[in-house]
């Protein structure tokens, strides 16, 4: 019963790394429609530029600081030169501009810092907590994580930038004509889950360790988790992305064994998208023709 | 130009471009054609599912594994002929194909290309699985070797599989073609540009979706077939999520909504990697990206678009090649 504690309890930890990404990803579809399939290169590419930060001798809270901030640019950059000109773009356009992304930056981690799989330190040590039930990384970044979602969460509830940003997601035409700026909300937008991403990226790096490949499995989760919590939901997505945590880490333990835990997360993806494909807290959508 | 000469100089084409590389070319060389064969078959599936069925799959490469496994594993370990292995392959990935491309029928744009991605994320690790360890030899793979040329023929193994892939590949890109022409492709852009009305047309979208779906998979399955012989190795590594990506690229970059297409996708394909292996390991992936972008802005329908400008003057026919629709709008229902 301990072991089963235990592997739900680090679930939620890892749940939580999976909770932000996906609220990453929903971020972005909310607004936009786009599923950005490069989100979890963007994380990865900010959190080696956090590794480079932490090698020349910053501070762990200020590099993941200039982090946070640089992801924040990075993301406003790749909306306003990758992506506004292909809004409006057939899907396949869309998904080929996410996909080149996802390669170039993929490549540029490998070129910069190379191949070789690096530690990444963990502010939180690895000590044990609460008789061994759980690590006091993943209790520390299960601390970051809720923090971020309560910031995201009082942001997008009570502030006027908030207000507008949720408006435009709902609604750009009308949006507009109250005189909101769309593009820069949408450029905020990305910028957030850029954001948001590579704050991911910074606490699943000492588990998985740095290579440019380390976020591909964290982001099928992600993906499982907004699916499975609803793709324009946010609340949702953060759900998802905990429940995935869960349910990987109890699958993996009891049901499937290790080597099979990413078909679990795709048996989660096909199972939402045959049963109930807006997800748990999503809104049905029927189309106009 | 005269119709009876324009089809001779074809023919004329295709024997010089199955006779010069097999007396010319050195074996290795031979190899990489043999591949650019195999990949144009696998693209020729992934345009028929994407640019004229509008069905986006970002994972391919997990059945090219398939059609690779099944080629590997039946000769390896049941001692079947070789030539008998690539219709197996063909059959398989068709029939797991149709049982994909069935959830699959729900999924439009983005979903699709995700649930795909998932797939061909999860299938290297499916591959190292200790169960099937005993056929698919876990981590370590199968070794194969190249069949020899039967009937005495003064080939060597080279020369002869890659007889085999182009002869391969000359059926199935007619048969496609022929395919795009009739009813049943006009069924299937029917179906990629105006969904709703082509279901009123008395078109059923289901079984066209489908059917496509199989149709693409069973081409990517021969394709694996035909390059685990050339490559004579079989690994789980080896069909990484990077494959499909790679897939996906060479098919929008020699142009997805056309049937040639897939064969300048497939020499991108081999070309590029080895060409920016010399500047370094990652060039290719930048190369790959790059090329893919600026493909998107400034060539949207590939490198066969770039021909068809040129000789804008053929026979006048229903273009079936065009871009696709923009994507419908959608309201919520509240």
């Amino acid at each position: 019963m301990i072991g089963l504690w235990h592997q739900v309890l680090s679930g939620l930890a890892t749940g939580g790394i999976y909770a932000s990404l996906a609220l990453a990803l929903v971020m972005i579809y909310q607004a936009t429609h786009h599923v950005n399939f490069a989100q979890g290169e963007m994380a990865t590419f900010s959190t080696y530029l956090a590794y480079t930060l932490l090698l020349a001798g910053a501070p762990y809270w200020a590099a993941f600081a200039v982090t946070v901030l640089f992801s924040f640019v990075l993301g406003v950059a790749i909306e306003r030169v990758l992506l506004r000109p292909v809004a409006q773009a057939p899907a396949l356009t869309l998904v080929g501009v996410f996909i080149g992304l996802l390669l170039i930056l993929n490549a540029l981690c490998g070129w910069i810092w190379d191949f070789t799989i690096k530690p990444f330190p963990s502010p939180f040590g690895s000590a044990s907590m609460l008789g061994g039930l759980i690590s006091s990384h993943e209790l520390g970044s299960f601390a970051v994580i809720l923090l971020v979602l309560l910031l995201v969460y009082v942001f997008f509830r009570f502030t006027k930038l908030g207000l507008a940003m949720r408006a435009v997601a709902y609604n750009p035409d009308s949006s507009r004509l109250v005189g909101i700026d769309v593009g820069a909300m949408l450029a905020l937008g990305w910028g957030l889950a850029a954001s948001i991403g590579a704050v991911a990226g910074l606490l699943i790096a000492p588990v998985v360790f740095l290579d440019p490949n380390m976020m591909t499995g964290t982001l099928l989760y992600a993906f499982a988790g907004a699916l499975l919590g609803g793709l324009d939901s946010p609340v949702g997505a953060v759900l998802g992305g905990f429940l995935v945590g869960v349910i990987e880490n109890v699958g993996g333990a009891y049901l499937v064994g290790t080597e099979l835990k990413l078909t679990l997360a795709l048996a989660v993806i096909a199972a939402v998208l045959v049963i109930k494909p807006s997800g748990l807290l999503g809104r049905a959508v029927a189309s106009r023709v | 130009m005269s119709e009876s000469l324009g089809t001779g100089l074809r023919a004329l084409a295709l024997v010089a471009a199955l006779v010069i590389p097999l007396a010319f070319l050195s074996d290795y060389n031979l190899f990489r054609l043999t591949l650019v064969a195999s990949y144009a078959l696998a693209l020729l599936g992934l345009n028929l599912l994407m640019g004229f069925g509008g069905q986006i799959s970002l994972g391919h490469g997990a059945f090219l594994a398939v059609g690779s496994y099944t080629t590997g594993i039946l000769v390896a370990s049941f001692d079947v002929p070789y030539w008998a292995t690539t219709p197996c392959a063909a059959l398989l990935c068709g029939l797991l194909g149709f049982l994909v491309g069935w959830p699959a029928l729900r999924l439009r744009g983005p979903y699709l290309a995700l649930v795909t991605l998932a797939l061909a994320t999860a299938v290297p690790q499916g591959l190292k699985h200790p169960a099937l360890e005993t056929w698919t030899g876990g981590v370590q793979g199968i070794l194969l070797s190249k069949p020899d040329a039967p009937w005495g023929l003064p080939l060597n193994p080279d020369q002869w599989l890659y007889l085999v892939a182009f002869l391969l590949d000359c059926m199935a890109f007619l048969l496609v073609a022929r395919l795009m022409r009739g009813r049943i492709g006009r069924a299937i852009v029917a179906v990629r540009d105006q969904a709703t009305a082509a279901e009123a047309m008395g078109i059923n979208i289901a079984s066209i979706k489908t059917r496509t779906f199989a149709l693409s998979a069973m081409l990517a399955g021969i394709a694996g077939s035909i390059s685990a012989l050339a490559i004579e190795f079989v690994a789980p590594d080896s069909f990484s999520v990077f494959l499909s990506i790679t897939l996906f690229v060479g098919a929008v970059v020699g142009g997805a909504a056309s049937i040639a297409g897939a064969i300048p996708g497939a020499v991108f394909i081999v070309a590029v990697p080895s060409l920016a292996n010399i500047l370094s390991k990652s060039a290719p992936g930048i190369a790959y990206g790059a090329i893919l972008i600026l493909c998107l802005y400034a060539l949207p329908s590939g490198v066969a678009g770039l021909f068809r400008r040129t000789r804008k003057r053929g026979r006048p026919r229903v273009d079936i090649r065009v871009a696709q629709a923009k994507p419908e709008e959608t309201k919520h229902a509240a």
